[in-house]
């Protein structure tokens, strides 16, 4: 069983929902990402996205293209962040580490290489933005032969036969955008979320996770009752962005509580 | 018979192109893949495009004998396939009149567009203009001040123009911007991509649109001088224009199809935009998988050009796969040469060509020197240098 995999089951049990909070590795200075992972840990993070830097990030909004920037401006690319969680697991073993990016920074490296420095590191998951399941089935098989979970991002625009195709590619759990648009964007309608949510579980019997317009307590816990993860991106980053190097980490720290208290409050309707 | 048969169902040239897009966009990209699969080969909707190529473009366009050049390079006959003469001033006129006609049969009120040099937003305000369209166009905000006569041309046919302040503030983040704009908006809007690249079916639906300008050339060449020419020459940014003459060729043995891109201020410096040229490796961008000029971190890097319209870090899928199966070869032009070029168009044969055309123009006067005189070049001018003055003035300290 996979680290993703017994996180969930171990959730479960405890009848809770899994906060994951994201990150774009190097923002908003390399020297700070091992500890901002360690602090979203300590704060209640029960994995983490950690996003890789791209030049061209087709799908994030403002706020975490800005973040891409700042960690480019460090040169902080994918082996930089491999480099980075090989640090973080120093001393943690037990949180799952996702990562978060583009196709082409693997690409740069191949699919299979990338699969085995991705071990190497000990990463469990990986989502690549602009791999759909028809491109990239040899990445899949890459990543499942070394107990890596490939993770699919499913949208409202999905159609259910292609949900079919993608749940018989994902591993881990699936992560449903919840809104049309790009990270950041804030306008989450609670009532379709769940409807789809609902439509998805039908189909597949991964945990499914919900990001993409999740930007405070109150819609934390909304979509917590619905859902077996609640991703935090834009808000994670936006305070980042606005922080000092002095109180970067207590103020993700601040985040991190009011989300975790927000997640673990929702009555589950799952 | 067409016996060159690309790309597959799924968009693919090889290895390259196909759809590597974030999952919002798949569905609409499903949409469009089976509203054109349902329109290209509808006599009703080819005929429309026909008659708005005609009676809107002006088309057919001429092939027109640069004899005085000709003779002044000394060496093969140079003829020019004048996309400068189509309405607005270029090639892009001819795709965005087919993607505006495919967007009123899907029902889309809204259409949006990326821009570079400004001649594919023209275009694209210029067709939604006459379609009564709502038109927003992206443009990096580096782009919008070296090209500003284009931006209020925009302006003045009812488009609104958002500039782009992220990344290296051209062409590449414009799109980036339509996309994201295209992924919010995806029920009422309908995205005309200016170029052969992007997820399929764009290069190939831009391609096709584009073909009537080698379909066209075919014709007046046999007409005017007999035969086909020996060599036929464009510059590849995207590659439009280059993909449109190039493609009722690529079956016609004898042939040789010669892209141009841009050498900048010369290969060996890094400063260009020539992925072709210069080997670059292979990458995922803007939904394609193509040549990528990029970093070992797979990272974009930037380019350089004094043409806007050809600079941009990829190229269009079926360019790299026509450079691997060698039936293209792409070679690169220099800034100082195009511009010669540019000048030496003018002065003999009163045309002022595109920067971007003069690429091909100055690659077309390199190989001419080298053959005889009864060998026959054909350029593709795919645009007018009107938009370019205030650049060329730069260039030569002259205020206007």
């Amino acid at each position: 069983m996979s680290r993703i995999q017994s996180t969930f089951a171990t959730l479960k049990q405890q009848g809770k929902t899994a906060l994951i909070p994201y990150i774009t590795a190097g923002d908003p200075h390399p020297k700070h990402t091992v500890d901002l992972l360690h602090t979203l840990v300590e704060n209640g993070a029960d994995m983490i996205e950690l996003g890789v830097p791209f030049s061209d990030p087709m799908a994030d909004g403002p706020v975490i293209q800005r973040a891409s920037e700042r960690a480019l401006m460090h040169k902080v690319g994918l082996t930089a962040v491999l480099e980075m969680v090989k640090t973080f697991r120093l001393t943690n073993q037990s949180t799952p580490i996702i990562l978060m990016g583009y196709a082409n920074p693997i690409e740069a490296i191949g699919p299979k290489a990338f699969a085995d420095r991705a071990k190497d590191a000990d990463v469990d998951g990986v989502i690549t933005v602009d791999y759909p399941p028809e491109e990239c089935g040899e990445f899949v098989q890459e990543l499942r032969s070394r107990d890596i979970d490939p993770i699919f991002l499913l949208s409202p625009t999905t159609e259910p036969k292609r949900v079919d195709l993608i749940v018989s590619q994902a591993s881990g759990f699936v992560y449903y955008v919840s809104l049309k648009g790009v990270t950041g964007a804030a306008n989450l309608d609670i009532v379709e979320v769940s409807a789809r949510v609902a439509a998805i579980r039908k189909k597949t019997s991964l945990p499914v996770g919900v990001g993409f317009g999740i930007r405070d307590a109150a819609t934390a816990k909304a979509t917590a009752a619905i859902a077996d993860a609640v991703v935090v991106g834009s808000r994670m980053v936006q305070v980042i962005e606005a922080s000092t190097d002095d109180n970067l980490l207590d103020n993700v720290a601040t985040l991190m509580t009011e989300l975790k208290t927000a997640v673990d409050a929702a009555t589950k309707s799952i | 018979m067409q016996l060159y048969d690309m790309p597959d169902a799924r968009g693919h040239f090889g290895q390259f192109g196909g759809t590597f897009v974030a999952e919002t966009l798949v569905e609409a990209l499903d949409e469009l893949r089976m509203m054109y699969e349902k329109y290209r080969h509808d006599p009703v909707f080819l005929a429309e495009f026909a008659h708005d190529l005609k009676h809107f473009v002006g088309r057919p366009s001429p092939v027109y004998h640069a004899k005085r050049w000709s003779d002044k390079v000394g060496g093969a006959q140079i003829y020019l396939k004048r996309e400068d003469l189509n309405h607005t001033g270029a090639h892009k006129i001819n795709n965005t009149v087919g993607q505006a006609l495919l967007a009123k049969r899907m029902g889309k009120p809204r259409v949006i567009a990326e821009t570079g040099a400004g001649q594919h937003g023209v275009a694209t305000a210029t067709i939604a203009a006459r379609m009564g369209l709502e038109c927003v166009v992206y443009m990096g905000s580096e782009d919008i001040k070296r090209q500003a006569p284009n931006v209020f041309r925009m302006k003045l046919l009812g488009a609104t123009v958002v500039p782009v302040e992220s990344g290296s503030k051209t062409l590449k983040d414009a799109l980036n911007e339509a996309m994201r704009d295209w992924v919010t908006n995806v029920h009422n809007t309908f995205y005309i991509i200016g170029t052969v690249a992007g997820p399929h079916p764009y290069p190939m639906m831009v391609r096709d649109f584009q073909a009537v300008i080698g379909v066209e050339a075919k014709i007046q060449m046999q007409e005017m001088v007999g035969r086909q020419p020996d060599a036929v020459v464009a510059c590849v940014g995207g590659g439009s224009n280059a993909m449109g003459i190039f493609y009722p060729y690529i079956d016609v043995p004898n042939v040789r199809l010669i892209g141009v891109e841009a050498a900048g201020h010369g290969l060996e410096t890094g400063m260009h935009a020539a992925p072709l040229t210069t080997n670059s490796p292979v990458g995922v961008l803007h939904g394609n998988r193509t040549y990528l000029m990029q970093d070992v971190d797979g990272n974009i890097i930037e380019t350089h050009s004094v043409s806007a319209g050809l600079d941009y870090p990829g190229v269009g899928p079926e360019h790299a796969w026509l450079k691997d199966i060698k039936r293209a070869e792409y070679v690169g032009i220099t800034d100082d040469e195009a511009m010669a070029a540019f000048h030496g168009l003018c002065r003999t044969e009163g045309i002022i060509p595109a920067l971007e055309s003069s690429h091909a123009l100055a690659h077309a006067e390199k190989m001419a020197k080298t053959m005889r005189k009864d060998e026959i070049i054909l350029v593709n001018l795919s645009g007018r240098g009107d938009k370019d003055i205030n650049t060329v003035a730069k260039l030569a300290n002259i205020t206007l």
